[in-house]
């Protein structure tokens, strides 16, 4: 077990000589008074406990436990009537010191052997590290509020503009990116079985699906705009031709992707066009129609957000975002940003686990790393 | 000679006939749209004295409105050709000046995104921490519709002082470096453990490996990468450009098209952008052609 | 010296011994090919991939097609099984053409790869034909359950066939080729993939089946022991163009096993099939 630390013993040490010399150094101004550690003793000795835990500890839970601890220190010290800034040299070289264990705790944990706590646990530790940072330079730089928001500051936002929230994702997810979503894929999955029946459509569309791939189709907005009005009809003409290109060229991939062999199984077996396009033809194109999917969920997003800024009745996540932009309360802005992210991320979730309830043969879900 | 080209045309396999069969079906659908979309306005315009007005001249005034709901090609192309060619290319009413603005932060953004992109995933290869700790963030990052606050960066930054050409290529970079992530982490994982091995015979170094096995390895994948890239970095240049803050750019020509109702004005730039997309991913393109060449590829 | 159509360089009689047919009546001809050919038009100059091919298969035979690779010989099986067409000359199955012949199922194809579908287990493959013949459900498990005992499969129904070894999966592809009773077999180097030891258990698996079934059976290899130790009647072809250089009889036992590959008669066997390639020019180039 101390093997495996070994190759960490520089990190840990410089870790902890970071956090040691934070002791002697200032943590701020008060009313010109330089402040110290010994004047938050409950903080001091929260942070001694947990650099020993980190120090001497022989499993990865401990010392994450610890590192928890250390954190935990922190948080207490910058509060509002502190200055800080770079005067706070204490406080930032304890940053420092937490953050580089941290990177050792991550580090442990990525040595372990392969099991299911793992792969979610050291992103988790990554994410929650960003974020603290992010509090932490914040508010001990006291960068203005117009600039970037906390993530307190933002979480506020999310609880007191709840309601506003709602109905800005009705508006502009459950309307819109559904319907865009589901038309889009449906036009562009039937173009491609049209296009597989019809080789000659095939060999004419497939270059201009490539073509298009280059093209800003988002540039369509302002004119959905104007032919759909305001509400999210518009929207989802706007996905609509984001995502029939991805979900053409996808499926054709997927169309052609049964291989000779196979082919020719069917064929010595008398069966017609439908019955090889259900069999065999469809479940051999699903991972590529998955991909499709995957991607045009980020897509669908994007255009509907994008496309409200051209126009949109008092609602949408995109009218949110350039109204609140434009009154500079950026908490709301970003409170909009953080629903958009889970939202847009949730979808892409629930896909992927669609696709390995589908696609759980594809090698790529055997293969373990 | 004319047999080869004839052949290469109406051959079975070849797709110069079909490609310009849909794109013709693609023009006539157009014109007929175009009656079909301006029809209403055109008749009430032209029954305003009284009689009502002849089919044929009605079809021929939606193909020539002002202000027309949907342009006939011919239109677009009008417009098209007086803001590039008429006019001089430093005045802000040509649309190649504009066409060069985004294009300029298009291709800094993707330089930087490039650059970011190839150091994220080489220390992603390298350094298993990295690998397990940051590469689910650049997965998730991108279900974050960061498209959609583009402009209001772009107002920040704007708020302390940095405009122009920066702010956009910022935005570009985000959305560029994680197709090039991705494919340059699958690429430089793409050799064969068998060469690995080889490697390690010779006891070389990591660095030695990186140089001579992974990256030559990767290139292929750089490049598909990079052909997706530099379309988004389009996208996010154009986008970048929709808050009134912006003086030029594609972008701002479509946003003052769609506030004064030009919608020929928007076609045009609309057709720019097409073009200025199609000629950055075709040149990314001959640049692949040309180094795979030199690599040794038979293509 | 008797003619049936064959093409023989020296005069052997037929084998006295014939093994016992379960279907169809012993003797009669099954594949009737005349003059076959089959020139492919490419790039620089046309390829004659057949060339007057004349062969006559009949009911419950092994037949063995050995050659190098372009001679033709899984080609020649296309052709019968209507996967490819010929440009000259015809092939008549059960006195039908290939079309109308793999429309009325008359035989099953195993190629050289399992291709079985991934996402579908073992029972589900193994039904898969009776699923577009349209029997019902109930007929189809039943019947993939008997001729998966057949291959010695039992216990496997709900296995997916990554979970499988390479000659378990062969094994599946044989009981889906016999599920729905062809009367013919066409095997296109069916074990080629396999490892030595596996391909021997093969061997003898495939022998017991057909001595089981009675199935008249074509089979592509490129291993002289396997067509020897297999066949009733071994082919011999060469390429540029592809052609049969000499139809051997074999002159072993109904009644084989693994240890009759080195009896004297084996071994003259594969000298004679050796010759015959030589002949053929098919160790030059």
């Amino acid at each position: 077990m101390k093997g495996r630390f070994a190759a960490f013993l520089p990190l840990g040490f410089i870790a902890s000589m970071c956090i040691i010399f934070s002791f002697w150094l200032p943590l701020g101004v008060y009313d010109d008074d330089v402040v110290f550690w010994k004047q938050f003793p409950a903080a001091f000795i929260t942070m001694l406990v947990g650099l020993l835990g980190l120090a001497v500890a022989p499993y990865p839970i401990v010392r994450l436990v610890a590192l928890l601890i250390a954190a935990a220190a922190l948080i207490p010290l910058p509060t509002a009537e502190l200055q800080m800034g770079l005067s706070a040299s204490g406080f930032w070289l304890a940053l420092i010191g937490v953050a580089l264990f941290a990177w050792t705790v991550m580090a442990d944990f990525a040595a372990m052997r392969r099991n299911r706590w793992r792969d979610i646990l050291i992103p988790l530790l990554f994410g929650l590290l960003l974020v603290y940072l992010w509090q932490a330079i914040v508010v001990g730089f006291a960068v203005p509020a117009v600039l970037l928001p906390t993530p307190t500051a933002i979480a506020a936002a999310i609880g007191n503009g709840a309601a506003t929230l709602a109905d800005d994702f009705r508006q502009t997810f459950l309307k819109a990116v559904l319907a865009g979503f589901f038309l889009g894929n449906l036009i562009g999955f039937a173009t491609a079985l049209l296009a597989d029946r019809i080789p000659f459509v095939q060999r004419g569309l497939l270059p201009l699906g490539n073509f298009a791939s280059a093209v800003p189709i988002i540039g369509i907005a302002p004119i959905m705009v104007m032919w759909f009005g305001f509400g999210w009809e518009s929207k989802t003409a706007v996905i609509v031709f984001m995502i029939f290109f991805p979900m053409l060229v996808n499926a054709l991939a997927g169309l052609n992707a049964a291989d000779r062999i196979s082919l020719d199984l069917m064929r010595s077996y008398g069966a017609s066009y439908g019955q090889t396009l259900l069999k065999l033809r469809l479940p051999m194109a699903l991972p590529f129609l998955f991909n499709a999917l995957k991607i045009n969920s980020t897509l669908a997003l994007i255009g509907a957000i994008v496309a409200e800024f051209f126009g949109s009745p008092t609602a949408g996540m995109g009218f949110r975002i350039s109204v609140e932009a434009a009154r500079m309360s950026l908490d709301m802005v970003w409170a909009t940003i953080a629903v958009a992210a889970v939202a847009g991320s949730a979808f892409y979730g629930i896909l992927a686990l669609l696709e390995r309830a589908f696609t759980f043969w594809h090698p790529s879900y055997r293969a373990q790393n | 000679m004319t047999t080869d080209v004839m052949g290469a045309v109406f051959s079975p396999r070849g797709r110069t006939l079909p490609v310009v069969t849909v794109v013709a079906a693609i023009l006539v659908l157009w014109y007929l749209l175009a009656i079909a979309l301006n029809w209403s306005q055109v008749e009430a315009k032209l029954s305003a004295g009284g009689t009502p007005p002849a089919v044929s001249d009605v079809v021929a005034g939606t193909w020539a409105m002002d202000r027309p709901v949907l342009p006939a090609p011919h239109q677009v192309i009008a417009e098209f050709w007086k803001t590039t060619v008429e006019v001089s290319p430093s005045s802000k009413r040509s649309l190649v000046y504009h066409a060069w603005i985004t294009a300029s932060a298009t291709m800094l953004g993707f330089a930087f995104g490039v650059i970011l992109g190839m150091l994220l995933a080489a220390g992603i290869v390298h350094v298993r921490t990295l690998d397990r700790s940051l590469m689910p963030w650049i997965i998730a990052s991108q279900t974050v519709p960061i498209l959609a606050i583009a402009p209001m960066i772009i107002v920040i930054l704007g708020s302390i002082g940095m405009v122009g050409l920066v702010p956009k290529a910022i935005i570009s970079m985000y959305l560029c470096f994680f197709p090039v992530t991705i494919g340059m982490v699958k690429g430089l994982r793409s050799p064969d453990p068998l060469q690995i091995d080889l490697m390690r015979t010779y006891s070389a170094t990591a660095w030695q490996v990186f140089w001579k096995l992974r990256m030559p390895a990767s290139v292929p994948f750089l490049f598909a990468s990079m052909k997706v890239a530099i379309a988004i970095s389009l996208v996010g240049t154009i986008v970048g450009e929709l808050p009134t803050g912006a003086s030029g750019g594609i972008g701002a020509r479509l946003l003052t098209g769609s506030y004064y109702g030009q919608t020929i004005q928007i076609w045009s730039a609309l057709l720019m952008a097409a073009i200025l997309g199609s000629v950055l991913v075709y040149a990314m393109g001959g640049i692949e052609r040309l180094t795979l060449r030199r690599m040794g590829s038979r293509a | 010296m008797p003619s049936d159509g064959g093409t023989r360089l020296l005069g052997v009689p037929a084998p006295a011994a014939r093994h016992e047919v379960g279907t169809g009546v012993a003797g009669d001809v099954v594949i009737d090919i005349r003059n076959l050919s089959l020139t492919f038009e490419t790039a620089d100059t046309p390829v004659q991939a057949l060339s007057d091919i004349n062969l006559e298969v009949r009911a419950g035979e092994f037949v063995s097609l050995i050659g190098p690779s372009g001679c033709g010989k899984t080609t020649l099986m296309r052709i019968v099984a209507d996967l490819e067409q010929p440009t000259g000359g015809q092939a008549l199955v059960n006195g039908m053409t290939p079309a109308e012949a793999r429309l009325k199922r008359a035989y099953g194809y195993v190629f050289q790869a399992p291709a079985l579908y991934p996402w579908r287990n073992v029972l589900g493959n193994v039904t898969l034909p009776h699923e577009i013949f349209g029997l019902s459900k109930a007929e189809r498990e039943e019947k993939a359950k008997r001729y998966l005992d057949l291959v010695g499969l039992t216990g496997f129904e709900r296995k997916f066939p990554w979970q499988l070894s390479g000659g378990m999966q062969q094994r599946v592809s044989i009981a889906r080729a016999l599920s729905f009773d062809p009367q013919i077999l066409l095997m296109d180097e069916p074990f080629g993939a396999l490892d030595e030891i596996t391909r021997d258990r093969m061997n003898e698996e495939l022998l017991s089946i057909w001595h089981k079934t009675g199935k008249t059976v074509i089979f592509v290899t490129h291993s002289i022991d396997e067509a020897v130790l297999l066949s009733t009647r071994i082919v011999v072809m060469s390429a540029r163009p592809g052609r049969i250089v000499e139809v051997i009889d074999s002159t072993l036992p109904p009644e084989r096993s693994l240890e009759t590959r080195e009896s004297p008669a084996a071994v003259a066997l594969a000298h004679r099939v050796r010759e015959g390639l030589k002949a053929g020019h098919s160790y030059d180039d």
